[in-house]
């Protein structure tokens, strides 16, 4: 089973995730911008967090044959910060990036005029760099939330096929697969959604447009959620085939929109990591 | 006006790139028209061209010599002090390959544009890509310690010392002592001691038979 877990927060994740995400199959992924639990309070503060996300997170995951990629944006949370709403000022430097397959996440977190303002923005963002926008739905009103971001996508002119709306559950899948765009689920421990509850989505509305990730980040949660909800695929009769479309040939898909996948290093054994190409880049003296 | 020496002259790197020199001859043209447009060509010049080891140069990446070919196109429109404000700029917002880039270009620059701030910046990180970047022949301008401890920290994280540039005419009897007490704790663990260790002390007894 190859896996490409579209969304998942790696700096928040140990060596020994990477270690059992690589067992299990996984050798790519996106890990989007978001909050990080504290919140920010200057705008120094992302930069640091962006450089990492194209950076050190980049080369750890090289280490373990695990192709990163990241998505670049101002989450709507600390989008209500003023001090904090300065960067997006700096987003086209890093939305101009080879990895930086996406603009996002963005989108809404308590519906406010602020995170409004932000979203737009940044919807326009994703239209002049030509890039997929991955929307972030909120945990409280859920279906609010969701109704107002497809009305803010129509609006941008971005076209539906480059927008993932995340986090969605059996309320609010309808509105997402009648508008186009892509539909994300993420599967966690428990609450929100879970792998079984997956199977029966896909059983029920098929494969297309559907990404799978498991979310994972300094909270409760699973790296290894796509890998079961692979198995929970197979166990319900769907094929490997079917698997390998939701798991691997979807995010490539969707992500691949932006021109920016780098899945050169990736073969099927997951073996060229960044050392195999850190010894390439180092071989002979620069002088 | 300024200028920069490129990794490979123009004409070199663009039979080098093959078909992928139109990519290059456009972010050139870019540049050269406008050298602010380097905050957005110089981050997709890999794509825009091509990126790994160059067949007729295999210890030259593509990727590298295109972005120091960027650098070496706006440099006619800025002065000293510009180039080493847009060196930093690049730098401070760039991701791993970008940075490299600006370090591989800094030898090239005019003897009195020094930018040490970005070699200590990169012998900070842990990205081996960056680690040896720095200690090319720009880093005659780090002082003894911060070059020793950059010597360290190659033999340290895997980089071989070949990426030292001054390794024999520099090393002395102080690295020489750092390399034997990194070796010690190495043994002590019951782990491998790199082979460069060797290089790096015979470099230092070279050295001071020199001095």
């Amino acid at each position: 089973m190859r896996i490409f877990d579209p969304h998942i927060h790696m700096t928040s994740r140990t060596t020994t995730d990477y270690e059992q995400m690589h067992a299990a199959g996984v050798r790519a992924l996106v890990e989007p911008a978001f909050w990080l639990g504290q919140p920010r309070t200057n705008v120094g503060s992302f930069l640091d967090y962006f450089d990492s996300l194209v950076g050190w997170e980049r080369f750890r995951a090289a280490q373990f044959g695990i192709a990163h990629h990241c998505t670049i944006a101002l989450n709507p949370k600390e989008a209500n910060d003023p001090r904090c709403t300065e960067v997006l000022d700096w987003l086209p430097r890093y939305l101009a990036k080879d990895g930086v397959v996406a603009v996002g996440e963005v989108g809404f977190d308590s519906m406010t005029d602020a995170e409004e303002k932000a979203f737009a923005r940044q919807l326009e963002l994703a239209v002049e760099f030509e890039l997929p926008a991955m929307v972030h739905t909120p945990h409280r009103d859920k279906e609010a939330g969701t109704r107002r971001t497809l009305e803010l996508v129509e609006a941008s002119g971005l076209a539906p096929g480059m927008v993932v709306v995340d986090h969605l559950n059996e309320v609010t899948v309808e509105q997402v697969a009648d508008s186009g765009c892509w539909m994300g689920f993420s599967i966690y421990p428990d609450t929100k959604m879970d792998e079984h509850r997956m199977v029966a989505i896909l059983q029920e509305r098929g494969l297309e447009r559907v990404l799978v990730n498991s979310a994972a980040d300094w909270g409760r949660s699973d790296p290894l959620k796509t890998a079961k909800t692979g198995a929970a695929m197979l166990e319900a009769g769907f094929t490997d085939d079917d698997v390998d479309r939701v798991l691997w040939r979807n995010p490539v898909e969707f992500f691949g929109q932006s021109g920016r996948l780098l899945l050169e290093s990736v073969d099927s054994d997951g073996d060229a990591g960044a050392t195999f190409e850190g010894n390439s880049i180092l071989r002979g003296p620069r002088a | 006006m300024t200028t920069l020496t490129p990794l490979l002259p123009l004409e070199e790197l663009r039979s080098a790139l093959g078909p992928a020199a139109a990519g290059l001859d456009d972010l050139v043209a870019q540049v050269g028209a406008d050298p602010r447009r380097l905050d957005r060509v110089f981050p997709a010049a890999a794509r825009r061209t091509a990126r790994g080891p160059l067949e007729q140069h295999p210890q030259v990446l593509a990727q590298d010599a295109v972005r120091v070919a960027l650098l070496v196109a706006a440099a006619p429109a800025l002065d000293d002090d510009d180039l080493l404000t847009e060196l930093r700029s690049l730098y401070r917002v760039g991701d791993s390959d970008e940075k490299r880039a600006v370090l591989l270009a800094l030898p090239g620059a005019p003897d009195g544009l020094v930018a040490v701030d970005l070699l200590e910046d990169a012998l900070r990180t842990n990205d081996t890509r960056l680690v040896a970047a720095a200690m090319g022949p720009h880093a005659r301008h780090l002082d003894d310690s911060a070059w020793r401890h950059g010597v360290l920290k190659c033999l340290f994280t895997g980089v071989p010392v070949s990426a030292v540039t001054h390794l024999r005419e520099r090393a002395d009897d102080e690295l020489a002592a750092m390399a034997e007490r990194f070796a010690a704790e190495r043994r002590a663990a019951g782990r491998p001691v790199p082979d460069d260790l060797h290089t790096v002390l015979s470099a230092a007894t070279h050295s001071s038979r020199e001095s």
